[in-house]
């Protein structure tokens, strides 16, 4: 299984959040959402400037297998989306929790992000997952 | 083997299974308001001789008449090899095959029928057909709505001069997605979209803009103006072309700047009989930045594990197999075997027989209108040039002449009347490359003599005493 940075919270539908700090979270999918996917040919992302709802989707990643709908862990504003994934989707694969983030919100309600599973809690649903 | 998915036994095989003890208590969770009932209009099933004399009728009923009339559906010349290749075992499926193992000959003939549209049309993509022309124009509106990210509007301009029945099934398809289709009026004097009269809607909100080509009435649009005013507006143009009109007139990819986004229309002049109004097939093509947006099947060519080329389904991602609802459109399938005979059609006439067959429909179009100008009663409706096709103003109505053109065997064209009354006494006359000039002759003689029955006065009858 692949190792979970601690500094994250997670969703149960495997996107990943860090907090910036300033009211702000960069998302990302986890490296264990990329290996389901398999190669990565399409990122669908969001519109900076966007109104987003905390399990609201906003994204589409695209692989060889599969779309699959990313949804934003908190509501918020979209400030920032990654312009590299346009050419090169499978940065995602190559680095799910670094270069491969999808986008930067603004939280509205910032107990959202508090009530993301942290990394134990994450870990419990992809052992789920496994059954 | 009869063609019927379940035999009695296995219903109640299946019934029983799931503990239910009849189909009506299957269904009865649907609301008595939301079923069908019982098919009373389907009258009971024939034997194969009483479908075939009945056919037979029915197409002697149909006649041989000398035919003037076009209105979005061309009597062209259709090479005898076409359809006598299309009905090959091998060929002869309505369908985009998913087994790429076992379909290769279909999968090759349909992306080669999307290389030679995306060369008609001068675009990046074609997929690999839709239902028809009108269709294929409500499934571009839906495009261009979920294209245009800038613009919340959701409003549509469709000039009044676009296809009556485009204009209707565009608006059944979009009106219950609160999409707003709005008419945009035609310069009465010339029969086109006027550029300058969508400046009302600069500065607006406009998801998108329609831009057909030719028009309704055959009438040649500004096309480039109009492409030009969609870009700077940050609305998606969409194209409603005549496929075989390209042979010869500026393709969309090339109007204005930077080409249209999106272009689509009737297939039906490349290869299709008229056939009582179908099947026939919708194309619809775009720039490659938009082809995630882009519904129904696209064929690609890609390499197999022994590194030799082959060809198979791709992107399938936008499609309700695998999206559900969230796919581009309920779409799934194409023409297939429509688009078997277009793409033959294609192949035989090469570019060059495409051409020949687009100017001289065009050309028997302006002999049947010099014919006319020695007519009494008809004049041309607009002063715009006009692709095969073209109206005009009648000195009587359009209906009494039709029905007495009708009694010589001729069908002299469509009432325009009955779409835009703003029009008067207005007739829409095609005439393609089938016509000779006998039958040209034929037609002016009989309509000249059909309007002076109805516009010169009867013989005073002198009295006797």
């Amino acid at each position: 299984m692949s190792d979970l940075p601690n500094e994250l919270k997670y969703t149960k539908t495997h996107e990943w959040a860090r907090n910036e700090g300033d009211g702000t979270l960069t998302v990302g999918i986890t490296d264990h959402a990329q290996e389901l996917l398999g190669d990565l040919v399409f990122v669908d992302l969001p519109q900076i400037g966007a109104t987003v709802t905390a399990g609201g989707d906003c994204a589409v990643v695209e692989s060889v297998k599969a779309a699959s709908d990313i949804y934003s862990p908190v509501s918020g504003e979209i400030i920032a989306v990654n312009e590299a994934l346009s050419d090169s989707p499978e940065i995602i694969n190559e680095s799910a929790f670094g270069e491969g983030w999808i986008f930067k919100v603004r939280m509205s309600d910032a107990s959202e992000f508090d009530a993301l599973l942290d990394s134990n809690g994450y870990a419990a649903v992809m052992a789920e997952d496994d059954h | 083997m009869p063609f019927i998915p379940h035999t009695e036994e296995e219903i109640h095989a299946m019934l029983a299974a799931i503990g239910a003890d009849s189909l009506e208590t299957l269904f009865d969770e649907i609301p008595a308001g939301l079923r069908a009932g019982e098919l009373g209009a389907i009258p009971a099933g024939m034997s194969e001789m009483e479908v075939s004399a009945l056919m037979e009728q029915r197409a002697r009923a149909d006649g041989q008449p000398l035919m003037f009339i076009g209105a979005g559906a061309y009597d062209h010349h259709i090479p005898a090899a076409v359809w006598q290749l299309v009905g090959r075992g091998e060929f002869y499926s309505a369908y985009t095959p998913y087994q790429a193992e076992a379909s290769q000959g279909t999968l090759q003939l349909l992306y080669e029928y999307q290389s030679m549209m995306t060369a008609l049309t001068a675009m990046d993509v074609s997929n690999a057909s839709l239902y028809d022309g009108a269709s294929a124009l409500a499934e571009a509106i839906l495009m261009a709505v979920r294209l245009n990210r800038k613009s919340s509007s959701r409003k549509v301009l469709v000039p009044r001069s676009l296809h009556p029945a485009y204009r209707k099934v565009a608006h059944n398809i979009v009106r219950n997605q609160g999409i707003e289709l709005v008419e945009v009026p035609f310069d009465p004097e010339a029969g086109h979209t006027d550029p300058a009269s969508l400046e009302a809607y600069a500065g607006q909100d406009i998801t998108a803009l329609v831009i057909p080509q030719p028009n309704f009435f055959g009438v040649l649009e500004e096309v480039d103006a109009l492409t030009d005013w969609a870009a700077r507006n940050n609305a998606i143009s969409i194209g409603v072309v005549n496929p075989l009109a390209l042979a010869i007139l500026s393709p969309p990819g090339d109007w204005g700047e930077k080409g249209v986004d999106i272009c689509c229309g009737e297939g039906q002049p490349l290869g299709i009989p008229l056939s009582s109004g179908g099947p026939y097939f919708g194309f619809l093509c775009c720039r490659e930045a938009h082809v995630r947006q882009m519904p129904g099947r696209i064929i690609g060519r890609t390499l197999d594990l022994d590194g030799k080329p082959g060809f198979t389904l791709t992107l399938q991602a936008r499609e309700q197999h695998i999206r559900r609802s969230k796919a581009t459109s309920n779409i799934c399938t194409n023409q297939g075997l429509m688009v078997t005979a277009a793409t033959i059609h294609m192949a035989l006439l090469g570019a060059e027989g495409l051409a020949r067959a687009a100017a001289a429909s065009h050309a028997n179009s302006l002999a049947l209108n010099a014919k006319f100008s020695a007519i009494e009663g008809v004049e041309p409706l607009f002063d715009r040039p006009c692709f095969h096709e073209r109206p005009y103003r009648l000195a009587a109505p359009v209906p009494e002449v039709l029905r007495s053109l009708a009694a010589h065997n001729v069908l002299g064209g469509y009432d325009l009347g009955r779409d835009y009354p703003e029009l008067g006494n207005a007739l829409l006359v095609c005439a393609t490359e089938k016509r000779t000039a006998a039958e040209m002759d034929q037609y002016a003689d009989k309509l000249g003599r059909v309007l002076r029955a109805r516009t010169e006065p009867t013989c005073p009858t002198r009295p006797k005493f």
